[in-house]
């Protein structure tokens, strides 16, 4: 970081972010500077304000909906224990808990990304000459030209530790706009296709749904203004496993540029 | 596990205060805070266990107001804050004007006060919680204070009056 400025001395000191001989060099300057020493004063008061204006709202009552977190737990029994994971989904389902809201477009949309990325894995994982449009050696222009004509930051989640190597991808009708797909390969050739695709402006998050259609399991989910399907012809409990990594891999490592 | 439950439910006030100084209203406030708690759960791998757990969730509620804002393309300042003020009548006089001050700021100015001066939290952590660089945070800050000073100046406390 930069040398701290005159007046960025003075916010630190107030917020006791300075070290020792940083902090006795500004005392020395606030004997000298009255002008600097009416700052420092009038900004602790103001932090002393601030305090006093918003403490009280931390004895509120936290409100019925906050408290119980039933939601949570019925999604916490999801997440940890994979066996689980359809009993839960039913009774998560029976809360009106995953269709929270059922009102919304987000179940039409969420649906809709299942069926077109169980499509398109039948589709496509079964081509030997061609696969992908574009393969994994050139796995940078990949990503930026599904990027580009997604108009979101799109990255090819790495899926090694799940024993998956990126295989290429392509670029997908969805609906009216532009979709695109990932495959991926293990060491048997077993495949997988991650199906990425614009979410609508309304659609709201959601956490991983599962779907089954002959054969074909799809885990799928909302985030970011994305939509994103994860398919395969694996066990639900191997597929969630992945499902995470990718999630995992795209959480952990968010496209957006650092904001000033 | 448990014991990460009781933690949460410990930060929800905080996460209250957080989404309240954000959204300015309530009602919003609270929908911020549910929807930071379910993603926090449906986030809970990428925990660090002793890692900051109101750092993490701040962090959450952050990039979960600052999308739905991108989403909404509308952000609301100036709104008064919806806080209640207790105390005597001078002091409510003064946490009032400071409070409408508050609101007056742009979100990212609020939430850097929050964050630094009510929370009190080291600036390397606010800038990872605003996922900005530290210096950005200080930057904010000073100017945030710039402007509250400058907004509040017709206070009557003498230590405001004599700032310009």
């Amino acid at each position: 970081m930069n040398p701290l400025s005159n007046e960025e001395q003075l916010h630190a000191y107030v917020d006791d972010a300075l070290a020792p001989a940083e902090r006795a060099q500004v005392e020395m300057r606030l004997r000298a500077d009255p002008d600097a020493a009416h700052r420092v004063e009038a900004y602790r008061r103001l932090n002393l304000l601030l305090r006093a204006a918003l403490d009280p709202l931390l004895e509120e009552p936290v409100p019925e909906r906050l408290q119980h977190l039933p939601t949570l737990r019925a999604r916490r029994t999801s997440w940890l224990r994979p066996a689980a994971f359809a009993a839960s989904l039913l009774l998560a389902g029976a809360a009106g808990w995953f269709l929270r809201g059922a009102a919304d477009s987000r179940p039409a949309f969420g649906d809709a990304l299942a069926v077109q990325a169980a499509a398109a894995y039948r589709v496509y994982t079964p081509e030997v000459l061609h696969p992908v449009e574009v393969g994994a050696q050139q796995e940078e222009h990949l990503v930026s030209w599904l990027s580009k004509r997604l108009g979101a930051p799109l990255r090819a989640p790495y899926l090694g530790d799940a024993g998956y190597r990126l295989v290429g991808g392509r670029l997908l009708p969805a609906e009216e706009r532009a979709a695109a797909q990932f495959m991926y390969e293990d060491v048997r050739g077993r495949r997988l296709t991650l199906y990425v695709a614009g979410s609508p402006e309304q659609a709201r998050e959601t956490s991983f749904r599962y779907a089954e259609q002959n054969g074909v399991s799809t885990f799928y989910w909302i985030e970011g203004g994305l939509g994103y399907a994860l398919s395969g012809e694996l066990a639900r409990e191997e597929l969630l496993k992945v499902a995470e990594a990718v999630y995992r891999d795209i959480a952990m490592r968010p496209q957006k540029p650092r904001s000033q | 596990m448990e014991e990460f439950e009781r933690r949460v439910t410990e930060c929800i006030p905080r996460l209250r205060r957080y989404a309240r100084v954000l959204t300015g209203n309530s009602t919003a406030a609270d929908d911020l805070v549910q929807d930071t708690l379910e993603r926090a759960w449906s986030r809970l791998r990428l925990w660090r266990p002793g890692s900051d757990l109101r750092a993490w969730l701040f962090t959450i509620m952050h990039n979960v107001h600052v999308n739905g804002v991108r989403r909404r393309r509308a952000e609301q300042t100036g709104e008064p804050l919806d806080i209640a003020i207790g105390g005597t009548q001078e002091q409510r006089l003064e946490l009032r004007d400071v409070t409408r001050a508050l609101a007056q700021l742009p979100p990212e100015y609020r939430e850097v006060l929050l964050l630094v001066a009510v929370e009190e939290m080291p600036y390397a952590q606010a800038a990872a919680v605003l996922d900005v660089p530290l210096g950005t945070v200080m930057s904010r800050l000073s100017r945030a204070r710039a402007q509250l000073l400058s907004l509040t100046n017709g206070d009557t406390t003498p230590g405001l009056r004599r700032v310009k």
